[in-house]
């Protein structure tokens, strides 16, 4: 308990209590007024894309056969370069005065009594704001003016459960109800039907944001040793009885059953169809790490290095950013691997001649309580940091920092001076270049700022 | 009042292997013939009120021989758990403290203390089909729990919400459910009162201190009281919320799909006028016809490793069990985080392959030499054989196809081949003992 770690891979979906999901019909919530995640019921396939060597979930566009998946990547990948967006998921509720502390701010020290920093950087644009200590990577970027910083992001009337906020982010509204994400409903607008790299989860499943109505989207995960053995089978029977894996997936009538069956399927597709990861090499050094996201990023900047269609990515980061208790402790290795991984990645980007294709932003649910809360943590607040990183960002900070003294709401948690709908907005405008309104509810209402340059 | 809709239809031997599969971990060889001798309500009521416990099978040892040590071996504690799936004649009551762990869901990686974990586990067990309100307040006052949701550094000075937030919101009323981010906070200093001391064998004398206990009034669900910790639990559980999220969220542990209005209302005025008991709930849940008529329920990792184990009376003879349910996506007493583990998505391409292993390790004793084992070079023989390997498990139709299909393929592939024709039917025996453990009337049930 020295680092709060039980909302360590918080996930909403999680959360369900139910036996299966059958394909395309969702599920009810179990806890009550608790939203589900977007995408759930989306009917999933595996499946190799030759030119990837890797495993790949597909998510919709389930008219289509396996081939036009991998003609529809080649030919995608033939077109004209499209703009890349990474989304960097900081999960369980980053505390925004710590990643950039207010040091500058005269309430800050008497809110903070045992968590306040002292000293370091501070930013050019507001010196009451420093770095977090780890941040050296996005500092960095930052006064090479690839870096826009956004010091109190998030919504009105804001929700404090980390499930029902982190969905109000995915779907780009405050609609416990909406299950498409934002970037799922942008792909559904512009997107081809048989490219599901488009949007691309690179995690274990399906990344909420890129849920989709109809378009394929998939999630990859660097695929391990998918090897079935038993004991004192082998030679023909043994292949024999692997191919049996696949005659399970015989149609049942009884749905749970077939949702069963529906996996051996599945399994039997992946295992006929994967194929050893190609290895790639990385033109920069990313730091070391038992956690995937270096490597992550190194495998997608080796993606886009190849040529293949990308468009939506979507990772988690690492680091417990729930930081109930130790605060201090907590924080700082996730956010360290976190900067110094996106360095890397811009570097990266840059060597391969990419960075002005590719934009990354940074996000959590919600920031953290203003006053600590006397175990030397801070419980759930409300608006929060959040950056985007890119050769192409004015590097011109979004709104401004309101302040302890005015800026806290009456329950003490710092209120938000840019909406995230916003700066979805903005980037649906700006960035992929179509008409925000069609995919974010309401988005005349929001005012959006200029994040490219 | 209109009651629970019970269960009329035909109580035989596949409805009570069912009903031993959602109250437990599925029957021992003839067990399921037993019980469906009692029929339904005489079934159910074994099941609820099964009297003192008794263990059936070999003792649990480690790969070496060793007794496990469930307190002090990483691994020991799973194993031990594990155990008691398979050996109890209480299935019931551990499979109680399977939902306790995944709703109270408490993880080891926030605790650092097997021995704490099992301390939980066993109030799970003792009060699992008890009243939900004293049951609550001992998962309050517990110390794995106190530690892993903050209640222990919750005190007067520094007031942690950490533990009061998550009792309204995943433990008693369901998110946006009648509360507010006020009441969080007032329960939070309600909650007050906790501590501990860090000694050399880590956290230790956990208590309740009232000098730690803000003791001034307190404002929840609109109601002003100074209210302590007690209080809190009551305030919850009589909130007008929670009947409903109780009876929806224990039900879904047994049927995977929701309970219509009407069943929905009886469990819950069952569940009140009985005072907050669960054992009655349980009893309506598991006589409803949901149970018998609709969907199959997929088993989660555990409950489909002690079922593979109970069926060929095997007992824990290894520690491979541990990780091998970590594959299938079940580690006990490491759920994924305060809200459990995902019950929609037990079954994926990753997790269906640590079922395969699952098997894999079950079967792997029992595998037959394909140089010495004479069997018949008939698929229809074999797949008989190797279902009464596994005690005639429910097969479908389809399953059986499959089955039938693959052997007879098999088979064909020796034809012409002498030493094949000899060798192959006991490797074709070896595999379809495998398919039939991963087929998926053994996967839900």
């Amino acid at each position: 308990m020295s680092d709060c770690v039980h909302c360590d891979g918080l996930s909403r979906s999680r959360l369900l209590h139910k036996a299966f999901a059958e394909a395309g019909r969702g599920l009810p919530a179990i806890e009550p007024g608790m939203p589900l995640p977007a995408g759930t019921g989306l009917t999933r396939r595996r499946f190799v894309i030759g030119g990837l060597g890797a495993a790949l979930a597909v998510y919709g566009g389930s008219q289509l056969g396996l081939r036009a998946f991998e003609e529809g990547i080649a030919a995608a990948a033939t077109g004209p370069t499209a703009p890349v967006f990474v989304s960097v998921f900081l999960e369980g509720g980053a505390d925004g005065l710590s990643v950039l502390s207010p040091q500058g701010d005269s309430l800050y020290a008497s809110l903070r009594p045992t968590l306040a920093f002292s000293g370091g950087t501070a930013l050019t644009e507001d010196d009451r704001l420093f770095w977090h200590p780890a941040l050296g990577g996005l500092q960095q970027l930052y006064s090479e003016q690839k870096v826009t910083v956004l010091p109190a992001v998030g919504y009105t009337h804001p929700d404090q459960s980390h499930f029902t906020s982190r969905h109000y982010w995915e779907v780009g509204a405050t609609d416990a109800s909406l299950n498409t994400g934002w970037l799922g409903r942008y792909l559904d607008k512009t997107g081809k039907k048989n490219n599901p790299l488009q949007g691309l989860s690179l995690d274990d499943t399906l990344a909420p944001a890129l849920a989709t109505a109809s378009a394929p989207v998939a999630s990859i995960s660097t695929p391990d040793d998918y090897s079935f053995y038993s004991n004192r089978v082998w030679g023909e029977v043994e292949q024999r009885m692997l191919e049996g894996i696949g005659l399970l997936g015989n149609e049942h009538a009884d749905a749970g059953l077939r949702a069963a069956g529906k996996v051996s399927t599945q399994v039997d597709r992946l295992r006929r169809q994967l194929l050893p990861f190609q290895s790639y090499s990385s033109p920069v050094q990313y730091p070391a790490s038992d956690d995937a996201f270096p490597s992550r990023l190194a495998g997608l900047a080796a993606m886009l290095g190849a040529g293949l269609p990308l468009h939506c990515v979507s990772l988690t980061a690492p680091g417990s950013y729930d930081t109930h208790t130790d605060e201090l402790s907590a924080l700082s290795d996730g956010l360290q691997l976190t900067s110094d991984s996106l360095l890397a990645f811009q570097r990266d980007l840059e060597a391969r001649g990419l960075a002005d294709r590719v934009l990354v932003h940074v996000w959590s649910e919600f920031g953290r309580r203003a006053q600590e809360n006397g175990d030397s943590g801070t419980d759930h607040g409300a608006a929060g940091t959040g950056f985007l990183i890119g050769s192409r960002v004015t590097g011109t900070m979004v709104s401004e920092f309101p302040g302890l003294k005015t800026g806290l709401d009456p329950d003490g948690n710092l209120v938000e001076t840019a909406d995230f709908r916003g700066v979805y907005a903005a980037l649906l405008e700006q960035w992929f270049g179509v008409d925000a309104a069609t995919v974010i509810p309401n988005a005349s209402s929001f005012t959006r700022p200029t994040l490219i340059a | 009042m209109v009651g629970v809709a019970v269960w009329k239809g035909k109580f035989g031997v596949v409805q009570a292997e069912r009903l031993l599969w959602r109250a437990g971990f599925g029957p021992r060889p003839g067990e399921a013939q037993a019980l469906a001798k009692l029929g339904l309500h005489g079934a159910v009521h074994s099941l609820t009120n099964p009297g003192a416990e008794r263990f059936v099978g070999p003792a649990p040892h480690d790969e070496k021989g060793f007794p496990l040590a469930p307190y002090d071996a990483w691994g020991h504690d799973h194993l031990w758990w594990l155990d008691r799936m398979i050996r109890t004649s209480r299935p019931l009551v551990e499979r109680m403290a399977l939902i306790w762990h995944d709703w109270f869901a408490t993880s080891n990686d926030g605790v650092g203390s097997q021995r704490l974990m099992l301390k939980q586990n066993d109030l799970f067990r003792q009060k699992g089909l008890g009243s939900f309100h004293d049951l609550l307040v001992d998962v309050t006052a517990d110390p794995a729990m106190l530690l892993w949701l903050n209640g222990g550094d919750n005190s007067k000075d520094s007031p942690n919400e950490n533990y009061g937030r998550e009792m309204m919101e995943l433990f008693t009323l369901g998110h946006g459910s009648g509360y507010t981010e006020s009441d969080v906070r007032e329960q939070a200093r309600a909650l007050t009162g906790f501590r501990y001391d860090w000694t050399d064998d880590g956290p230790a004398n956990f208590r309740y201190d009232a000098s730690y206990h803000d003791k001034g009034v307190k404002t929840i669900f609109g109601v002003n009281g100074r209210f302590t910790w007690r209080d809190s639990c009551q305030l919850c559980v009589s909130h007008p919320a929670h009947a409903k999220f109780f009876v929806e969220k224990l039900w879904s542990y047994f049927v995977p799909v929701p309970p219509d209005n009407a069943t929905q209302r009886a469990l819950r005025k069952l569940y009140v006028s009985s005072g907050y008991g669960i054992r009655p709930v349980v009893e309506a849940i598991l006589r409803h016809p949901a149970i018998f008529d609709g969907p199959r329920l997929v088993k989660p990792p555990v409950v489909y490793t002690a079922g593979l184990l109970r069926r060929i009376r095997r007992g824990i003879d290894t520690s491979d069990w541990v990780w091998l349910d970590a594959m299938a996506g079940q580690q006990l007493f490491y759920p994924p985080n305060v809200g459990g583990w995902d019950d929609t998505r037990w079954l994926d391409t990753a997790t269906w392959r640590g079922r395969w292993w699952i098997a894999q390790a079950a079967l792997d004793p029992y595998a037959l030499d394909p140089e010495k084992a004479g069997k018949p070079d008939n698929a229809k023989k074999l797949v008989a054989s190797a279902l009464g390997f596994w005690h005639e498990p429910p097969l479908e139709r389809p399953t059986r196809h499959a089955l039938q299909t693959f052997a007879h393929r098999a088979l064909g592939d020796a034809a012409g081949t002498d030493w094949k024709k000899q060798q192959y039917p006991p490797m074709v025996a070896n595999a379809l003992r495998h398919l039939i453990a991963v087929s998926p009337e053994l996967q839900a049930a």
